[in-house]
């Protein structure tokens, strides 16, 4: 435990030596662990992670994604979800097994540019991810603004155990709908709320290293509470 | 290009050079990770007089899609010269000489990127010399490597790159343009300085084996001062100047 110890690093260097297991944005090299990427690493009893700061989303399997719907053929949407991979969405998904290219016309349901809160229901390296909106929770997304900030930063907009997102929620009155690929959707009915719960993500987008990053947002939005 | 001065003296009697440098040392670098809003990632780098920008975008959609391949990703690399680079205006279109230099910095990069975990997609990076003054493809080496950094594309470690070269009979650090045009020889090395590997070398010049050993470790010995160099503008952009 004492050798939690975090570390700025940048690739090619090295994390640590010696018996751990390697995950997240390592390498093991001979007996070195090598960190492919900018970021943080932790190193735990067993193995040593890098958290990353920059890159772009590559979808994981059961990851909760917001889409924008590109296109349609007779039988699917296209999604892009802020990826180097466009998602899928067959037209089965929507309308059920009874599907029929004949009689159903995809446009009734999404039209090109609508927002989608998306699962990728399956991905892997030879195919296109495969995403599903038949869950609860999930489906177009009628209102809210689009935010988007760097997917590598999703995990400390979230906070640990959710605190981070439930601080902003509770203070503005905003619902807000995080996807892993870096968009989030926040609605409000007010204006004001709406407008705070926008600032107060896109300040955790910039200073996401940021040690007391927490008290700053709760600080921001506090003091704006005084003023109103 | 510019005139040659027929009476300059490369190296003096004190070990010093044309440009006043020691053997030893590089010229003067700059490097600034980020800075091209649009790209995924950027870099710009000043080494000596030469400038270099680089921008990264990807990994993203091939295309043409008959280039993708199925099992990794591809890297594309293209070196570019600004007509206003050098003396006497360049014609922009490709020339004989990018299209070599692109390629030898594709394959310089291509053993320190990670693009297996990225199929079916390219990685593009674009490296315009807005002013050129001798080694521009190690500096624009240099610079490709940080701006892939900053990109976030997974990298086995970073490649730092400088010249070295043979001049009255010495050998030499960080080649510059007289040197490079008036020396005897000229070898850019690209060197991986954690995995300890050399991912590019190029001789242009005549040297002995020993002469050859040691223009290699004087080279290498230049990439550890350039890979601190882009250590720090990476850190001084992620992590402010506390980094570390």
């Amino acid at each position: 435990m004492m050798d939690n110890k975090r570390k700025y690093v940048i690739p090619g260097d090295v994390v640590t030596t010696g018996p751990f297991r390697p995950e997240q944005n390592v390498i093991l090299e001979g007996e070195k662990i090598i960190s492919t990427t900018i970021g943080i690493s932790e190193i735990y009893e067993d193995s040593v992670r890098v958290i990353t700061l920059t890159g772009k989303y590559i979808p994981k399997i059961d990851d909760l994604v917001i889409g924008k719907v590109n296109s349609h053929t007779s039988l699917s949407w296209e999604l892009d979800i802020n990826s180097c991979y466009v998602g899928f969405l067959p037209a089965q998904d929507v309308f059920g097994r009874d599907f029929s290219a004949h009689s159903d016309e995809l446009a009734t349901k999404l039209k090109t540019g609508d927002l989608v809160a998306a699962r990728i229901a399956n991905f892997d390296r030879t195919r296109d991810p495969l995403v599903t909106i038949s869950d609860r929770d999930l489906g177009k997304i009628d209102s809210g603004d689009l935010v988007k900030i760097s997917p590598s930063k999703v995990p400390r907009l979230i906070g640990k155990r959710g605190s981070m997102i439930q601080m902003i929620e509770m203070a503005t009155n905003a619902a807000v709908t995080i996807g892993q690929n870096g968009w989030v959707v926040v609605s409000c009915e007010t204006t004001e709320g709406l407008l705070k719960a926008k600032k107060a993500i896109e300040m955790v987008d910039q200073k996401a290293h940021v040690v007391n990053l927490t008290d700053q947002i709760k600080e921001m939005l506090e003091i704006k509470d005084d003023e109103t | 290009m510019g005139g040659r001065d027929a009476t300059m003296v490369l190296l003096d009697e004190n070990g010093v050079r044309c440009d006043g440098r020691k053997i030893d040392e590089t010229r003067r670098i700059m490097i600034r990770a980020g800075g091209l809003k649009n790209a995924d990632g950027s870099a710009y780098i000043e080494f000596g007089d030469n400038k270099i920008l680089v921008g990264v975008f990807g990994p993203r959609d091939v295309h043409p899609k008959h280039m993708s391949n199925t099992d990794t990703g591809i890297l594309r690399v293209r070196y570019h010269m600004e007509p206003f680079s050098v003396g006497e205006r360049k014609n922009p279109a490709p020339s004989r000489r990018e299209i070599e230099i692109s390629k030898v910095i594709k394959e310089a990069l291509e053993p320190a990127v990670m693009l297996e975990k990225f199929p079916r997609t390219a990685v593009d990076v674009f490296i315009e010399v807005l002013q050129a003054d001798g080694g521009t493809r190690c500096a624009a080496l240099t610079a490709a490597s940080v701006a892939l950094a900053d990109a976030g594309i997974p990298m086995r470690d970073m490649v730092a790159a400088v010249a070295s070269g043979k001049v009255a009979d010495t050998i030499i650090l960080d080649v510059n343009n007289e040197e490079d045009q008036a020396g005897q020889a000229d070898m850019p090395i690209g060197y991986m300085p954690s995995l300890n590997k050399i991912t590019l070398l190029q001789l242009d010049g005549v040297l002995t084996p020993d002469e050859y050993k040691k223009c290699v470790d004087v080279g290498v010995k230049g990439c550890k001062i350039v890979y601190e160099l882009q250590k720090k503008a990476l850190k001084d952009k992620y992590f402010g100047n506390g980094g570390d």
